[in-house]
């Protein structure tokens, strides 16, 4: 399914095959096969409901698919199968991800929300924390400088004490990120994270996930925008109605007949259920 | 007003097409995120959506607040949505909110309530008869006028402050930048600690034996579950089972008469602190372990079996416990060591400082938990169980964590209990748990100081009403206070910074509110 890359698994970060997982009568991935190259920027496009964030929730642990297997290969250590561990093991082992509706902890300060990430590797249990032993107290500190470090990378560093909730939408998103690079990610996976964001956010954005992967990360990333996505990704996987219906660079996907005749369809068939403008439309357009 | 949040609906707050399954349920019932967490109805995949709510539509702008005012979004909430404070003119109408209506008709009731329970004492033949006479009888007329005038004061301080804060608002940080210093200020926690130290000396001793046996003890169980319900946000109605664990290890272990079990040998009372804490924390793990996977009412079912398994077998294994009739003769705390000889007698002074000593030490370590890394882990689950997973929090053994620690501070508090010389199971029944449950709640979750304060004064009433109020009729009395509480003060006595931001945050309609108490989210309306 990923013509060009072979047999050789040897600079791949994460390998997805055969996903297949049901909701009752609903398939929501029909035999997914992915394949992302280490430092890649990938990105994975397709119309509402083609099952985009059923398969990051497969990647990350939230949900089981009934069939197929995915393979991550950790910046160090040996390949590990995702498929069967539960998601907070995933993301130590090095896959961390924001959420298409943002999910802060919106009582916590920025600063905290990514500490909760910064933290998550760290050891100290709760005796040394009640008795404040200096390995806690080093760590605590760590984990701290860490989140700040983190939260000027994404722009927020001017927001450090505020309540995650009392942020703008678009920093909101931005922190999200920054939870997830917390977590010290060799692959981030990112859903529609310029959703609901203004043309000026869009390009600080593209700013942002241009940095993050020269700092070494693969970064997984869901977007309708096309425009962005051309910008941004190396190669572009179409899932349509759970299948992968193209791979390639954007150029080439963006020319694909099929492509263009699934967004075309679905703006047909399902809009009544998509709101009228939507995004099925706006790619559309920006396809042609 | 805001665009009403339909319950069950996709609200326009949460933008994305997938319903978020924390929102609006309890947090301590998050569902399972194996299971049930980001499921999606096909039905509401898009029909339901809100049009302009889709972050995703092109053209419509994402909903954003008004430029800079940082206090008025959160998850894309809709412009103009939930400004707090709402800057629409003023109209009479205003007065009459449904929320103020509802306030008004939860006064009536509790005047009528009030009116009950001070009104004729019944008996059993004629049940009704002397709520029918309180009711039939004048005295209602002055309840009701007192609970629509304390209505109208409500009203008019709120609208009072409303003014205020508009006068105010420019020079008024926004809410989420107010995000100050830890804990109470110190010259408060002096005072009280003075107060604390002095109150024994002045109060008869009848008071100070309900100062150790009752306020001590519960400040303590209270100071434990809080981490079990205030930090992870777990509801745990088994409480007192820990507690009865305790006090049986140490008659086990410290007496030969006690119980009609006992250990082979003998051991000073101080030794059992640590097997017991132990014990209780061993059976919170086997007891937490399978049931912590289960959404949260399942887990407050189960608990709720584990404390009468308890309670019932403390009662009927007559050849074991000495069943209803309890354990008599437990010694009483003494140390022997390096010259020193001191026993705690019958005098309730010394036990009321060894427990002031150890409630201040256990105030202090659980805020160095709570400001730790696990005590952030516990406020990220409790806010949003799938985004802490998929930070990486090891959800199920951070809950069992908080169980576990729970339970050794309730087994803890029962080597004390029992080391008074006397216990019976009637200690360990379920109203007992419940009674830690309505301290925590009424004190504040979360809030150390809080659940401190709410042994006391929950305690204290009791205390009050011993020799006033019949034994039956004394729930009565905590019912009321506890409703009016909850109905005017839903974050408690003494509320923790982090659990009023949840509840200022989730009557905005944002974030999973707190898993007891408060309005559900979704919009104030
Ligand atoms: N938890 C779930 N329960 C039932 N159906 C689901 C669930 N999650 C996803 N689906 C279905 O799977 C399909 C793909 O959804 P999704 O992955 O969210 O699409 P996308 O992110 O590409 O818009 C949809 O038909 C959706 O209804
Ligand atoms: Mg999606």
């Amino acid at each position: 399914m990923s013509p060009g890359a072979g047999d050789d698994t040897g600079d791949l970060v994460v390998e997805a095959r055969d996903l297949q997982l049901r909701f009752g009568g609903v398939t929501s991935l029909d035999g997914v096969s992915l394949r992302q190259r280490r430092g890649e920027i990938l990105a994975v496009i397709g119309p509402n409901g083609a099952g985009k964030t059923s398969l990051f929730n497969c990647l990350t642990g939230a949900y089981r698919p009934q069939h197929g297997s995915v393979t991550f290969w950790p910046s160090s250590g040996r390949p590990a199968e995702l498929v069967g561990r539960r998601p907070h093991a995933i993301t130590r082992l090095g896959v961390a991800r924001t959420f298409q509706n943002i999910r802060l902890f919106p009582a916590l300060s920025a600063l905290e929300n990514v500490q909760i990430g910064t933290e998550v590797r760290q050891r100290y249990g709760a005796v040394s924390a009640i008795l404040g032993l200096p390995h806690a107290r080093r760590a605590e500190r760590d984990g701290v400088r860490r989140a700040g470090e983190l939260l000027d990378l994404v722009g927020l560093g001017h927001r450090t004490h505020e309540l995650a909730a009392s942020l703008p939408y678009g920093e909101q998103r931005r922190l999200e990120i920054a939870r997830a690079l917390g977590t010290g990610p060799g692959l981030l996976l990112l859903d529609e994270p310029a959703a609901g964001t203004n043309p000026a956010e869009k390009r600080d954005l593209a700013a942002l996930i241009t940095r993050i992967s020269g700092t070494g990360v693969s970064v997984l990333l869901i977007e309708h925008d096309m425009t962005l996505v051309m910008s941004l990704a190396t190669s572009v996987t179409v899932l349509n109605f759970g299948r992968v219906i193209a791979h390639g660079t954007p150029g080439e996907v963006q020319r694909n007949p099929a492509v263009i005749e699934a967004y075309l369809g679905v703006a047909d068939t399902t809009g009544d259920a998509a709101p009228a403008g939507g995004v099925d439309a706006g790619t559309r357009k920006e396809l042609r | 007003m805001s665009a009403p949040n339909v319950p069950g609906q996709p609200s326009p707050a949460n933008p994305g097409d997938q319903p978020d399954p924390v929102r609006g349920v309890p947090a301590g019932a998050a569902p399972d995120a194996d299971t049930m967490a980001l499921r999606r109805p096909p039905a509401q995949s898009g029909a339901a959506r809100p049009a302009g709510a889709n972050p995703t539509d092109g053209p419509a702008p994402p909903p954003r607040s008004p430029a800079g005012d940082s206090a008025a979004v959160g998850r894309g909430a809709p412009a103009g949505g939930v400004a707090p404070g709402g800057r629409s003119p003023w109209h009479p109408a205003m007065l009459f909110t449904p929320a103020r209506l509802r306030q008004l008709g939860a006064l009536v009731l509790v005047g009528l309530l009030a009116a009950v329970v001070t009104g004729p004492t019944g008996n059993s033949d004629e049940p009704l008869q002397a709520a029918w006479d309180s009711i039939a009888d004048p005295r209602i007329v002055l309840f009701l006028i007192l609970a629509v005038a304390l209505w109208v004061v409500l009203v008019l301080w709120a609208e009072l402050r409303g003014v205020l804060t508009r006068l105010t608002a420019p020079v008024r940080a926004p809410v989420g930048a107010a995000y100050g210093r830890r804990g109470a200020p110190i010259v408060l926690n002096v005072v009280l600690l003075a107060i604390a130290i002095i109150a024994p000396q002045v109060v008869s001793t009848a008071a100070q034996q309900s100062m150790v046996t009752d306020i001590g003890i519960y400040a303590l169980l209270a100071l434990g579950l809080n981490v079990v319900v205030g930090y992870a946000g777990l509801l745990d109605l088994g409480y007192i089972a820990f507690f009865a664990i305790g006090a049986y290890t140490t008659a086990y272990f410290t007496s030969q008469s006690a119980m009609p079990w006992h250990a082979p040998f003998t051991l000073n009372p101080f030794f059992v602190f640590p097997i017991a804490l132990v014990l209780a924390a061993l059976a919170g793990v086997i007891l937490g372990a399978p049931t912590l996977r289960l959404r949260g009412d399942y887990l407050a079912i189960v608990t709720l079996g584990f404390g009468e398994i308890i309670h019932l077998v403390a009662n009927n294994a007559d050849g074991i416990t000495n069943g209803a009739r309890g354990a008599f003769g437990v010694p009483h705390l003494s140390v022997h060591l390096l010259g020193l000889d001191y026993t705690w007698g019958i005098d309730p002074k010394p036990y009321y400082y060894l427990l002031l000593a150890i409630v201040v030490l256990v105030m202090i370590a659980f805020g160095r938990l709570e400001r730790s890394r696990i005590g952030r882990a516990w406020a990220a689950i409790r806010e949003d169980e799938v985004a802490a997973e998929a930070t990486g929090v090891a959800t199920l053994r951070l809950k069992l964590l908080a169980f576990a620690i729970g339970a050794s501070v309730s087994g803890f508090a029962g080597v004390m209990f029992a080391s008074k010389q006397f216990f019976n199971p009637q200690s360990f029944s379920l109203q007992a748990s419940f009674f830690v449950v309505a301290v925590v709640i009424f004190g504040g979750m979360g809030s150390r100081l809080g659940v401190v304060v709410g042994a006391v004064v929950l305690q204290g009433l009791a205390f009050y009403l011993r020799d006033k109020v019949e034994p039956a009729d004394r729930y009565i009395y905590f019912g009321a206070v506890i409703v009016i509480m909850m109905i005017f003060r839903p974050q408690g006595l003494v509320p923790s910074r982090r659990r009023r931001r949840e509840i200022e945050l989730s009557e905005a309609g944002i974030g999973s509110a707190d898993s007891l108490g408060s309005a559900p989210a979704g919009g104030r309306p």
